[in-house]
């Protein structure tokens, strides 16, 4: 699963919803895979404002990632002369190119994990937890 | 006509295979009312819109609204994420999605971005308030009880023919699980989010809308699709929910 997906997800327990902690969920032992895909650099540029910043540079740190600017780049920062810009593609390769392959995402607040196999992360509970 | 997108790889043992349902939800996104609609709830100012089709299947609808993604919504700048209780379903959804947008980046112009596909309980594993357009073809067919999500069976058969009566059965007025969508939309969608779900006839459409309109924080509904006219009484449609 893309890293950008993560940034839409969050523990699945309806007791965790509305707590902090359970977001971003946190990798464990992630396996990471880079595969290369076109860049859409009006996405990027467009996708930017739905990103909570500080969550996404959690995921960077403890993925090994390099670090994300401080701040969310602003759209100049996006393009050079009307070409993306370095941070354009790096954000591109980060968000849209890295994915986790497998391991796990635990739940800050609850700690349950939540397996992914196969880049395909599960999010169903046992029924005791629903 | 906009292309359909292919689905040759699923396997329709274990996934539901796209149906007059599917291709509703398919002619009703592409029309002229609901293209014009959504282009002027997302204008292309705005943030990427983050499209969900909940219970994603075999994939055909959220591949259609992703390689179709500037006709329906005016521009391919959208996120696609899917979600199905079914990891085969997931899986073969991916695959459906992922050709599609590159058959029409190949043939036409830019398609949607593709993020993933999770397993999961309807949308319970997306973070609140966050979706703009949910697309749902629900598990409609009014059934005496209603499958539990996980099979304990071992057998290669009946766990293929669990998964399927999880895409079909809907329990008492086929309404049990979208019932359960229903309730979460004001926690699942974003203020300027809009839903489309498909309903038979015996899911009693106007109650729903009913329900709906009835709720607090002038919430809209009304049937934006129909096909399958029998008898003067439309066997499927597809609502559209939102507030203005
Ligand atoms: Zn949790």
């Amino acid at each position: 699963m893309k890293l950008l997906t993560l940034n839409f997800l969050t523990c699945a327990r309806k007791t965790c919803k509305s707590n902090a902690a359970a977001f971003p969920l946190h990798p464990k032992e992630a396996e990471l895979e880079q595969v290369e895909t076109d860049m859409n650099p009006l996405f990027i540029k467009n996708i930017l404002p739905r990103l909570d910043w500080e969550a996404m540079k959690t995921l960077t740190t403890e993925l090994g990632l390099p670090n994300l600017p401080a701040e969310t780049p602003s759209d100049e920062e996006l393009a050079t002369d009307g070409e993306p810009s370095q941070t354009a593609k790096d954000l591109h390769t980060l968000l849209m190119e890295t994915s986790i392959q497998s391991g796990k995402l635990v739940c800050g607040n609850c700690e349950h994990e939540y397996a992914v196999k196969e880049g395909i992360a599960n999010f169903l509970l046992p029924s005791h937890m629903v | 006509m906009l292309p359909t997108p292919s689905t040759s790889h699923v396997n329709y043992d274990q996934i539901y295979e796209p149906a007059e349902d599917s291709y509703l939800l398919l002619d009703t996104l592409s029309s002229a009312s609901e293209s014009t609609f959504l282009k002027f709830r997302f204008p292309f100012t705005t943030p990427s819109p983050l499209v969900l089709e909940v219970g994603v299947g075999s994939g055909v609808v959220l591949a259609f609204a992703t390689a179709n993604a500037k006709h329906i919504f005016g521009r391919s700048d959208i996120l696609a994420l899917g979600t199905d209780a079914n990891e085969h379903a997931c899986r073969a959804a991916a695959h459906t999605v992922r050709g599609a947008a590159t058959e029409h980046t190949r043939s036409v112009k830019p398609a949607g971005i593709f993020g993933d596909c999770v397993v999961g309980d309807l949308a319970t594993s997306l973070r609140q308030q966050n979706v703009d357009v949910l697309i749902f073809n629900p598990p409609y067919v009014p059934t005496e009880t209603l499958p539990s999500l996980s099979s304990a069976t071992q057998d290669k058969f009946e766990q293929d023919s669990h998964l399927l009566s999880l895409s079909y059965a809907g329990g008492h007025d086929g309404m049990e699980t979208t019932n359960r969508l229903l309730a979460d939309l004001p926690t699942v969608l974003s203020e300027r989010g809009v839903a489309y779900i498909l309903l038979c006839n015996q899911n009693r459409p106007e109650v729903v809308i009913a329900g709906i309109l009835a709720r607090p924080g002038g919430w809209r509904a009304k049937i934006v699709g129909s096909s399958g006219k029998t008898g003067g009484w439309e066997k499927l449609c597809v609502i559209r929910i939102w507030r203005p």
